[in-house]
């Protein structure tokens, strides 16, 4: 439904986007996550049509959205932090959308009809319904405590039923239990309408949670795209992993054909493509689900010295270095690995790990 | 013994008592509110209790009398709307462009638009004469060029006198709420389906209804009460109520008449100012001070917005400005007992003859004397209003019930007009106001609370852990003061001193009434040099506004420093 051409834009002479093509098709959610300042919320007011790209297309249902003002785009947009009129109650709020639409359509300029009228009241009691707020209609926004405002912002959004919803970090001012019950609410409301979504966040569990693609977001490119399982059983790149904080990315140097040399050891391995001599590459060691577990596929041992342990209730986080190698190519934040019995800082030490290519 | 240690005891509960009466708050405050409200009970409420006592007798009270006043009060209605609307027409446009956008020299532009504000209303009109009067540059353009034909009326000079005013309090009231705007708010709006139209009427206006309302009361009252100007500008042919009560002090002496419309004017003013209050505490609950939504121009059309705003802003607050110094070294007259040729070209004649004491002149000393009086009777306003002050505001920062009854006391004399100041005065003390004293007097009653809104937060933000903190490490009271209240302190004074000078050496309505001939103020010396026909004393009336100029700019560059410094630090 909405597709999106090789996106440009500059903030403030520097690049923000360099060149982001995706698509949402029918009744997809898709996630963009990306850190903060990485250029979402930007890409979400270009969609909306609030903001310009210095070059690039927004298609939807196959027709360049360039000539259509924000307001004839029908595209839903919900905000961390609400964007509510605190000046109108809660049922003017949601019903916001809707008296636009009928103004539009409408050839006289004053007021509605009465059906008009009873329509639009039987559609907000349905959205505040929907998300769970009925008879909250005479309220003040002000009134309201956050999640509150973020629910009633999401039945302003669904009001007008948009052609495509937009959520900008919607749940970024909340606290956690609150955004795990908002989280499912609007998981559930996507599936039952079935509006395409994006939806923008940087945090990794309520993109992994809601999700029905991932798109990962780096240094103004889409670095990943694909289903949450995909994504997270293969990153593909360092700097996928490395955002998504999968574990411990090092880098080591190609010495033949499936030798790798690097800080833990020179580990045998099976990438799929080929390395030439003298390449660099990325590896990310997983270390093993059991420290035990035999048979594991791909399963290495490394050596490790022992920098700092640190007590984390039924195990201990390791932090390490690298012992096979003295000086070069030591990575830069150290390895993390978890233990059940604590060994002594300086102490060397053998761990069984998975190591996977990372291109 | 026995009798000894009870005598003693009780000596000692009865200073005990004593002490704790002194130290107990209510007494302390007391004993600093003592000298402020005996001031203001002398100087305003009596005068203002006088005024009221003539106002309500049987001779004021005439039906001929309300038939005098009604056409004063709705022709001050109409000029006061009228300043207003003109005033919103260049205002919220330029709100919008400094709320909205940045372009380079838009600190600056905001500056110069701010300036007219804080200029005594003789400057303003002045500049005004300067370019627009009978001897102004622009009559004397047309002298020499018939091609060249604009002679605005002294109504509209008037009203573009209080446009020049006040355009800045929309350009901040409105400017401020509308950077203050949530911008997602009108993002929502249209992405809800709503056009530019829709967004401003349903959204925007209502949110920003406070704030215009805010702004268009403030103005209207200032060109309600407005006086300088209209006097300066429409001599007496334009009957505000202000200049009535002037006219029917020393022209057309009417006395009873004079107080009658003092209250009438004063009715309305507190009625503004409830209103205002009302209004404004609206404004503040709504503000939302983490949006700043301006950036630079994009499109052709905003490009276009921005620049033809630019140029005319620069030209309307500039042009009157830079006129009065000009005008001020422009000889613009035949030469002296000569009916021939209009001679132009550079002088500064009018400057030296500031400091002749010509036989026949309208002084019967130098001119230059009453730059000497204003400086001098600035001085001791700034020296009595930060005495009265410092008290004051150091009991309005740490408020007990009892301030809340007097804070608004206090202020009070804001709501009346310095013209009414000096009618009460010359009411209540009659011969005695042969003494110049009476004139620094009536400057600090309109300075003093000014002074004391500007001590009173800085004495509020002094936490008073610090004190303690002095203290534990072993300072006396009086150190205490001097080490940590008076470094904090200092900035405060100097810049409420500067208040209390520059409001000294503009004011006019007031001294016009209270001034002996002998002891004439700067304003009050271009008053009348304006009021006399010849080249040479309007070229005087210019050399002495920009002397009041300058120093009123220097004032100004001084409190903006120290209140530049001030947000830099906190």
């Amino acid at each position: 439904m909405l597709e999106v051409r090789d996106l440009f834009k500059t903030y403030e002479n520097k690049p923000l986007l360099r060149g982001i093509s995706f698509s949402v098709s029918k009744g997809e959610t898709v996630c963009l996550l990306g850190a903060s300042g990485s250029g979402k919320s930007t890409l979400l007011r270009m969609i909306a049509g609030l903001e310009f790209p210095e070059s690039g297309q927004f298609l939807f249902n196959k027709i360049d959205l360039a000539q259509t003002p924000p307001h004839i785009r029908d595209f839903g947009l919900v905000f961390q932090d609400y964007g509510l009129f605190p000046h109108l109650d809660i049922f003017n709020n949601v019903a916001f959308g809707l008296k636009m639409k009928i103004l539009e359509s409408n050839s006289s300029l004053f007021g509605m009809s009465r059906q008009q009228a009873v329509g639009l009241q039987s559609r907000v009691t349905e959205m505040l319904e929907l998300v769970n707020l009925q008879g909250f209609e005479k309220r003040k926004v002000t009134d309201l405590s956050g999640g509150e405002q973020q629910r009633v912002a999401l039945a302003r959004a669904l009001a007008p039923q948009p052609r495509l919803l937009m959520f900008d970090e919607p749940l970024g001012a909340l606290d956690k239990s609150l955004k795990d019950d908002l989280l499912n609410q609007i998981r559930t409301i996507l599936h039952k309408t079935k509006i395409p979504a994006i939806y923008v966040t940087h945090d990794q569990d309520e993109a992994f949670t809601i999700a029905d693609r991932i798109l990962l977001l780096h240094d103004g490119e889409i670095i990943r795209d694909g289903t949450p399982d995909e994504v997270w059983t293969n990153p593909n790149s360092a700097s996928a992993a490395r955002m998504l904080g999968m574990g411990n990315v090092i880098e080591g140097m190609v010495i033949s054909a499936n030798k790798v040399k690097t800080e833990v050891g020179t580990l045998t391995l099976n990438c799929k493509h080929k390395h030439s001599k003298n390449e660099k590459v990325s590896l990310l060691l997983k270390q093993s689900p059991s420290p035990s577990g035999r048979g594991v596929r791909g399963e290495v041992e490394i050596k490790l010295k022992v920098e700092d342990v640190l007590f984390k209730q039924n195990q201990f986080e390791v932090k390490a270095r690298g012992a096979a190698l003295s000086g070069e190519a030591v990575s830069k934040g150290g390895l993390v690995i978890h233990l059940k019995d604590a060994p002594k800082i300086g102490q060397i030490i053998r761990v069984k790990v998975q190591v996977e290519c990372l291109a | 013994m026995q009798t000894n240690s009870l005598n003693h005891g009780d000596t000692e509960t009865r200073r005990n008592f004593f002490l704790r009466a002194f130290a107990s708050p209510w007494f302390f405050h007391v004993l600093l509110w003592l000298a402020p409200i005996l001031f203001l009970l002398s100087y305003f409420f009596l005068p203002l209790s006088k005024i009221l006592i003539l106002a309500f007798n049987t001779s004021a009270l005439t039906k001929a009398n309300f038939q005098l006043i009604l056409p004063i009060v709705s022709f001050t209605f109409y000029q006061a709307a009228l300043s207003t609307i003109l005033t919103f027409i260049l205002g919220i446009p330029s709100a919008i462009l400094f709320s909205r956008f940045n372009f380079r020299g838009k600190p600056l532009l905001r500056a110069l638009t701010a300036v007219p504000f804080m200029l005594p209303t003789v400057v303003v009109a002045s500049s005004f004469n300067a370019l627009f009067g009978n001897h102004g540059l622009f009559s004397f353009m047309q002298s020499i060029s018939s091609s060249f034909i604009l002679h605005p009326s002294s109504f509209s000079l008037i009203l573009t006198a209080h446009v020049f005013y006040n355009t800045t309090i929309v350009i901040r009231i409105v400017g401020n709420a509308l950077s203050r705007l949530d911008p997602k708010l009108e993002q929502s709006a249209r992405s809800l389906g709503a056009d530019t139209f829709h967004v401003w009427k349903n959204v925007t206006l209502p949110l920003l209804r406070p704030s215009l309302l805010a702004a268009a009361l403030l103005v209207f009252m200032f060109d309600f009460t407005s006086f300088g100007v209209i006097l300066l500008l429409g001599g007496s042919n334009f009957s505000t109520l202000e200049v009535e009560i002037y006219l029917r002090v020393l022209k057309l002496p009417n006395l009873p008449l004079a107080a009658l419309l003092s209250i009438v004017q004063l009715i309305f003013t507190l009625i503004f100012s409830i209103l205002y209050t009302r209004i404004i505490s609206q404004v503040t609950a709504q503000t939302n001070p983490r949006f700043s939504a301006s950036r630079p121009p994009k499109t052709p059309r905003e490009r276009a917005f921005v620049f033809t705003l630019y140029a005319l802003l620069i030209t309307f607050f500039l042009l009157p400005l830079a006129s009065l110094p000009i005008r001020s070294l422009t000889r613009l007259e035949a030469d002296r007992g000569q009916r021939g040729e209009v001679q132009y070209g550079f002088t500064t004649d009018y400057y030296e003859e500031l400091f002749i004491n010509r036989r026949g002149s309208l002084f019967y000393v130098p001119p230059i004397q009453a730059a000497r009086n204003s400086l001098g009777y600035a001085s001791l306003t700034v020296l009595l209003s930060l005495a009265l002050g410092y008290p004051a505001a150091y009991a309005l920062a740490k408020p007990t019930r009892l301030e809340k009854f007097l804070d608004p006391l206090v202020m009070m004399p804001l709501g009346a007009s310095a013209v009414m100041l000096g009618l009460g005065f010359i009411f209540s003390f009659g011969r005695a106001l042969a003494s110049p004293f009476f004139v620094p007097i009536a400057h600090t009653l309109v300075a003093l609370p000014f002074v004391i809104r500007t001590l009173q937060p800085a004495l509020a933000s002094i936490p008073e852990r610090l004190r303690q903190a002095a203290a534990t490490l072993g300072a006396s009271p009086f150190r205490v003061w001097q080490t940590v209240d008076f470094p904090i302190l200092s900035r405060a004074t100097l810049s409420a001193a500067t208040f209390a000078f520059t409001v000294s050496l503009g004011e006019f309505g007031a001294t016009l009434l209270l001034t002996r001939p002998e002891y004439p103020t700067i304003p009050i010396a271009i008053q009348r040099f304006l009021s006399q026909p010849g080249g040479l004393n309007f070229g005087q009336a210019m050399a002495m506004a920009t002397l009041l100029m300058l120093l009123a700019t220097l004032a100004i560059l001084v409190i903006e420093k120290l209140r530049l410094s001030d947000s830099g630090e906190f």
